[in-house]
């Protein structure tokens, strides 16, 4: 039977059908449908940790016993759970381990766009790189198979048009593994320096034979066309490259790390020239040329953003007009929702003219005019830290205008270990943590604050203002970001306090709860001075209607779900429900 | 309105509209039909935090064999815009004699909400340069349908009339794509916009 699987559902089929048990994961762009997607088959036990580092110590854990495991990350995610990836390229597995690291070329929800062939190489394991959903079923099957027969943890490595793209898959039927169960082998789990010394040289002794195996794999392939040219490609690249030189014979490597240096040698031996076309880094280039094979290819296809056909046709084939489109139009980025609960929030920051020390989530739209409220944004949990680096360097006086702030599952992702730090350190921290009771960027996951399980039923509920109060904060408190003048208030309240303050405000992500009745502005009492319009909200804009050449301002009834920030901000009193409203 | 034309070869269809409009499940509709036509279909589309009300672009393409998931500039064939601006910041997309279905709706961003930017005029006739425009005022027929989210199905049925997939492969796809009690509407919405175009 075929089906039509994105990259993602075809990961979560192909672990199913390899018969794994364990699957974990911390959610992010491109990758988080590969748990959502593993949470409905009952045989697999998945969950959502609260960072990639846990997801991937609790794979190796689940590893340890011959259970088949599988990780699931963003590319940014496997710096978080490079530790753990390294040394368990040393101690290998009992279980099929696969690591699936989801790359984000052209950075469509990320802040870099590394390229994470490196890891595998630097952490000495093999890579496999699916072309299409069809291949990355296949592939996170293979992955289970070749982790077990070179005792390895295998790197799957996607990127987001591999995540994201769907075509048509074979579907099998599950193969169950037999758990094996755990048995002592401290010289292979326990890896303190003497057993690591010698797991070195297991280690460089394996990568010999699957290198071995990379010349037979079956997926590293030649398509014979013409002789004249001859294209190395890998991944997604494959797609285009089909598009761009559809009569070019092609070698698809597929098994990337090692890679099969005879068949690449046999396939330059026969073509007159040859492009490796890659995305991202030059990364096979520079092994190919290493190899003293004269080959074209980043000193064509552009470093940098995302590979496209065009981008590719471009660099090749004719340089086409650039645009026929037009470029001078407004741009539409991202924005917070009508009826955001952390709006408020940022538009107080903005009032006070603090210094903002951001963090990674939904709220970094913060950022974005009018609210501009956001200064710094580095990594998961570098709000916290940041801000404790800043006042440092510059002192009390300076954390007095300095506030960090970060989502709820960002908290518990990594903000953690901050607040600690700076209890302990003494710091003067200003901390506001945005609980909307979701992973809402990514699309509403669970988090141990929501107390709610991966597959959707009760966990328990882990509270933010607890682990504060647990480590020692004296200021917490939980307060309505929906209300300015409370929210105004804690914060200033917060900024006196001498020592760490921990400012919670709690309300739903708008997007789970109920719309309320939309408002209305009443064109009477409008008198256009704009003061509504410096939250931001989507739903509210200038009409063509004016008074004293001032455009009065208007609701968009479709977009409104009555959360009534505006209605505190308009001195007069202009903002109305139209009805009576129910709560 | 012409119909089915570029039978042969692979299809190339733009969806594109403003994150939150219902573009993922009409690309969904979309490629499910194809595929119970028995093309090979590939999509492509963006999640995260490019969805938050972000310009947001799907790629869906059908045919015999289809190996890229993304489309090329000037090779799109039919484009289904959920918001004229959005039409206009994809049009290099398009080729000379591109179908074009347009909600005829404008939703400001937020730099001309705020007035830094101005909404472009004359939208309309720039998107003529690239082939036949179609404006279809589809929220009007949603709100007649008493749900507005299913806007996006409304303009589904517009363009089901150039692709020539048999009008039961497009009920079986809404069938599979929408919660169940749902379909009827939405089989509604796609009738409407179907009939729109007839």
């Amino acid at each position: 039977m075929k089906s039509l699987l994105s990259g993602n559902e075809a990961v979560a089929r192909g672990a199913w059908e390899a018969g794994c048990r364990v699957a974990t994961a911390y959610p992010g762009t491109p990758s988080t449908e590969i748990i959502e997607n593993i949470t409905k088959y009952k045989e697999i036990s998945a969950e959502w940790s609260i960072n990639e580092k846990v997801a991937m110590e609790i794979a190796a854990g689940a590893s340890f016993t011959g259970a088949r495991a599988l990780a699931a990350m963003k590319h940014v995610g496997l710096n978080v759970a490079a530790d753990p990836f390294f040394t368990m390229g040393y101690s290998g597995v009992t279980g099929g381990l696969v690591v699936v690291s989801a790359d984000d070329p052209g950075m469509w929800s990320s802040q870099n766009e590394q390229d994470n062939r490196h890891y595998g190489r630097h952490a000495k394991v093999p890579i496999l790189e699916p072309a299409d959903s069809s291949e990355a079923k296949e592939f996170t099957k293979l992955g289970f198979e070749i982790s077990e027969r070179f005792d390895t943890p295998v790197l799957l490595r996607l990127t987001t048009r591999i995540c994201h793209s769907s075509c048509l898959v074979d579907l099998e039927k599950r193969k169950e593994s037999k758990v094996k169960g755990y048995v002592k082998d401290i010289k292979k789990r326990l890896v303190l320096p003497a057993h690591a010394r010698a797991l070195h040289l297991v280690v460089e002794e394996r990568l010999k034979r699957i290198a071995e195996y990379s010349e037979v794999f079956p997926f590293n392939k030649i398509e014979w066309g013409k002789m004249t040219v001859g294209i190395i490609t890998s991944g997604v690249a494959y797609q285009y490259a089909k598009e761009v030189f559809p009569d070019a014979s092609i070698l698809k490597l597929s098994l990337t790390h090692p890679i099969p240096k005879k068949l690449i040698g046999k396939f330059a031996r026969k073509v007159r020239k040859i492009i490796v076309v890659e995305e991202g880094d030059p990364i096979l280039e520079t092994e190919i040329k290493a190899m003293g094979i004269k080959v074209s290819g980043k000193d064509k296809i552009p470093l940098c953003g995302e590979l496209t056909p065009q981008v590719l046709r471009m660099s090749f084939v004719k340089k086409r007009v650039a645009s026929k489109g037009w470029v001078d139009i407004p741009a539409r980025p991202p924005v917070l929702c009508p009826g955001c609960p952390h709006r408020g929030v940022f538009y107080i920051f903005n009032k006070l003219k603090l210094v903002t020390s951001g963090d990674i989530g939904c709220y970094t739209l913060g950022a974005l005019p009018p609210l501009s409220a956001m200064d710094t944004c580095v990594c998961m949990g570098a709000s916290v830290t940041n801000a404790q680096g800043m006042e440092k360097a510059l002192g009390k006086e300076f954390s007095k205008k300095l506030v960090a702030v970060l989502g709820d599952s960002t908290f518990f992702h990594s903000g953690i270990t901050g607040l600690v730090n700076a209890v302990y350190n003494k710091g003067h921290l200003n901390l506001v943590i945005l609980d909307n009771f979701t992973t809402a960027m990514t699309g509403h996951q669970p988090h141990p604050g929501t107390g709610r399980l991966a597959a959707g039923g009760p966990g328990k509920r882990v509270a933010p203002e607890d682990i504060a109060r647990g480590c020692g904060v004296e200021m917490v408190k939980v307060v309505n970001p929906n209300d300015l003048r409370a929210t105004e208030s804690a914060l200033r309240e917060a900024i006196a306090f001498e020592g760490v303050a921990v400012l919670i405000f709690r309300r739903p992500c708008a997007l789970l709860v109920k719309p309320r009745l939309p408002y209305w502005i009443d064109p009477e009492q409008c008198n256009g001075c704009r003061l509504c319009l410096r939250i931001g909200c989507p739903a509210i804009s200038l009409t063509s209607s004016s008074k004293r050449d001032k455009p009065l301002a208007v609701v968009d009834e479709s977009l409104c779900v009555g959360c009534g920030l505006c209605v505190q901000l308009c001195q007069r009193n202009a903002i109305i429900v139209t009805k009576e409203q129910d709560a | 309105m012409r119909k089915q034309k570029k039978t042969a070869g692979i299809r190339n269809i733009v969806i594109c509209g403003v994150g939150g409009q219902g573009i993922i499940l009409a690309s969904d509709v979309l490629c499910h039909a194809a595929f119970l036509s028995g093309y090979d279909v590939k999509k492509s589309e963006v999640h995260g935090m490019a969805q938050r009300g972000g310009s947001v672009i799907t790629h869906v393409r059908f045919g015999k064999k289809v190996h890229s998931p993304l489309i090329e500039q000037g090779s799109c064939h039919y484009m289904l815009a959920f918001e004229k601006l959005e039409a206009l910041r994809y049009a290099d997309y398009l080729g000379k004699d591109s179908e074009i279905i347009v909600d005829d709706r404008e939703i400001p961003p937020m730099s001309v909400l705020i007035g830094d930017a101005e909404y472009p005029v004359d939208i309309e006739k720039k998107l003529r340069k690239f082939g036949a425009l179609h404006p279809i005022e589809a929220t009007n027929i949603a709100v007649e349908l008493g749900n507005l989210r299913v806007v996006n199905i409304v303009l589904l049925g517009v363009l089901s009339n150039f692709l020539g997939l048999k009008e039961k492969c497009w009920r079986d796809a809404i069938r599979q794509n929408v919660k169940e009690r749902f379909v009827e509407l939405n089989i509604n919405a796609f009738k409407r916009g179907r009939e729109l175009a007839g």
